[in-house]
């Protein structure tokens, strides 16, 4: 009966110093608000940053989920006997169980030029029939490259439409001459914009011109290819592919380390994952700065209180506030002040978010993680910078305050 | 029986300052029963703040022996010297030092708030009180609504809510004019013929008259008698 007593006139105590905290929180409007912005915005910013980067981040492997694991990518050095793979070693990794096809990719970079226009720094790529035949949607008009262009290394290209833009202004390219590094090529198809979703286009960007990978070897002076495509028909088999991958190039390079990479969807995207959990950390710990100084200016508040309030705190001693109650209040107060101003941060950081989030094109999910974060930094906030002036409140001599009677 | 009353044996406090002892307080005896109406005059530096602060548990002597209420007050700590003021002491000060966010009910409540009664029970207490003071129609007035010497009545209010064993004043009428200030005494007059124990601190001798024993602190030291004079 008397713990109850005790239990319910504890209650009525924490109440009381709710009330009379708002009542004092209210009183110094301009500086309560001012400190409360502080926190706001450190928990602004948390949220904000947090919430933005994990949209950013579900929608790349979104991306990367819906092109699943279809492709693999091979880049082979080689040794000093063999810089590469050869034609043999292609159809070698071609006929891999549940590998659908190779496309070797050989890059140059030239001046495209007609009549007079010309663009320089222009992207060209070598490849076969097997990379038309599973991107079937990278040709807008006129015919791929086939087995007979490649096995004559004939000087046939597709160009993108935006080299169509600047270079065939309102001609029909297909069957004009267009000059490669002086080297005259015929136009047989044009290019569809971003339908290369292979791995190599999305880290390297997409093709300006497209030549049989022959033609391009011949170009630049080389036999052998170091950059292979692979297509899987079964995205559950990568790992399969991989391993025997992998067989196979030892065998070919003779055991030597470091010849080849391979960098399949799924390492791509662990990569970003972790590139973008690292910036993450590293923004949010940028926001937490704010955060912090936030704290601080609660704590100078706080500070600033205790010594305005030195009698009314000497008062309530010599009425026989005990010591705990004193801490209690103005841990209170500060623990308030912080979390009205976490729970704004909240609310804003959210806000400000979902405006990132539209403005950049990615989805935007309520973290509620964030939420958590956000609210139980303020709090922390609140009682961590609170303490120190709540504990010299609490040991305040009362005769030393009321003496300023 | 006064033994556990009120009862002080040579106390002494001395401040330590700039490497020396300062005493302020040389050696009090104090007795007071249950019921007494007693002043102590003395002139500012005499240490009767000092001995207030003592009577009053907001500190603790250097030397000697104090017993309120049958409680050895030099043994206590903090905490329990907070919980012997809240139920013990009644303390009135020369400026009221009423919260001026609070109204009067409010600020009578305040010392049952720490001493953590119920809110029914504290409401009907207090407002009890205000009643009993005369001011049972401005209950709900602010302090900066109200008169000096309502606001004095108001912290009278709040010193007896507690129903402490001794009221303390501390220059009770050091802020009124000399009209409120008799009501004032007027009222710690009542107060003492209902049985309330009564210690007022003054350096005014008009005001020490209405106490029934009056006792001079002059440099740390007591002496006793209604007829003695300091100039």
């Amino acid at each position: 009966m008397s713990a109850l007593r005790n239990l319910t006139g504890g209650l009525s105590m924490l109440v009381e110093s709710v009330r009379m905290s708002v009542s004092n929180i209210r009183q110094n409007r301009m500086r309560s608000f001012l400190t409360i912005l502080g926190i706001m915005i450190g928990v602004t910013a948390v949220i904000a940053l947090v919430t933005t980067i994990s949209g950013v981040s579900s929608s790349i492997s979104d991306s990367f989920s819906s092109m699943g694991a279809s492709t693999m990518t091979l880049s082979a050095t080689g040794t000093d006997l063999q810089g590469g793979l050869t034609a043999e070693d292609m159809e070698e990794i071609a006929g891999l169980d549940h590998v659908d096809g190779v496309s070797p990719s050989v890059s140059l970079s030239v001046t495209a030029a007609r009549g007079d226009a010309y663009e320089s720094g222009v992207r060209v790529s070598g490849r076969n029939d097997d990379y038309f035949a599973q991107e079937p949607d990278a040709i807008v008009r006129g015919r791929s490259v086939n087995p007979i262009d490649l096995e004559q290394s004939l000087r046939v290209c597709l160009i993108s439409e935006e080299l169509v833009e600047t270079l065939f202004y309102g001609v029909d390219p297909i069957g004009q001459a267009l000059y490669l590094d002086g080297t005259q090529f015929t136009v047989v198809g044009v290019l569809a914009a971003d339908a290369d979703a292979s791995v190599a286009s999305m880290l390297s960007g997409s093709d300006a011109v497209v030549i049989p990978y022959t033609t391009a070897l011949k170009m630049n002076g080389d036999t052998l290819v170091n950059s292979l495509t692979l297509y899987i028909d079964d995205a559950n088999a990568a790992e399969t592919v991989e391993a025997e991958l992998e067989t196979c190039l030892d065998a070919i390079f003779d055991y030597e380390d470091d010849t080849y990479t391979i960098t399949t969807m799924e390492s791509i995207a662990d990569t970003m994952e972790s590139m973008l959990s690292m910036m993450s950390a590293l923004l949010g710990g940028i926001a937490s700065i704010a955060l912090l100084v936030g704290g601080i200016g609660i704590m100078n508040m706080m500070l600033t209180s205790v010594t305005e309030r030195t009698v009314e705190i000497g008062l309530k001693k010599a009425i026989g506030a005990r010591p705990g109650q004193i801490q209690a209040q103005f841990l209170i107060e500060s623990f308030l002040l912080s979390m009205v101003g976490g729970l704004a941060g909240v609310v804003l950081g959210i806000a400000l978010s979902a405006i990132l989030c539209q403005v950049l094109g990615t989805g935007f999910s309520l973290s509620y993680g964030a939420i958590a974060l956000g609210v139980g930094f303020s709090a922390a906030v609140g009682v961590l910078f609170g303490w120190s002036p709540a504990r010299k409140a609490s040991r305040l001599n009362p005769i030393d305050a009321l003496r300023r009677m | 029986m006064t033994e556990n009353f009120f009862c002080m044996r040579g106390i002494c406090k001395r401040y330590h300052l700039a490497d020396e002892d300062v005493p302020v307080l040389r050696g009090i005896d104090l007795d007071i029963e249950r019921g007494e109406y007693l002043s102590v005059l003395g002139p500012s530096g005499s240490g009767k703040s000092t001995l207030m602060n003592i009577i009053g548990c907001l500190d603790v002597p250097t030397e000697g022996e104090y017993v309120l209420h049958g409680q050895q007050v030099e043994e206590l700590d903090e905490l329990e010297l907070a919980r012997l003021r809240g139920r013990e002491i009644g303390f009135i000060f020369q400026n009221s030092q009423l919260l001026a966010r609070l109204d009067a009910q409010k600020n009578v409540e305040l010392p049952l708030i720490y001493a953590g009664v119920r809110p029914h029970e504290r409401q009907r207490r207090a407002a009890e009180m205000l009643e009993r003071v005369g001011l049972g129609t401005r209950r709900h007035h602010f302090p900066n609504q109200l008169s000096g010497g309502q606001q004095q009545r108001v912290a009278i209010a709040r010193a007896l809510v507690t129903d402490p064993t001794l009221l303390l004043a501390d220059e009770p009428t050091g802020a009124l004019d000399q009209k409120t200030g008799k009501q004032i005494m007027e009222l710690f007059q009542a107060l003492n013929d209902e049985g309330r124990t009564i210690i007022m601190i003054t350096h005014d001798l008009s005001i020490a008259r209405h106490a029934r024993r009056v006792v001079h602190i002059i440099d740390g030291e007591l002496t006793e008698g209604k007829e003695a004079t300091w100039a």
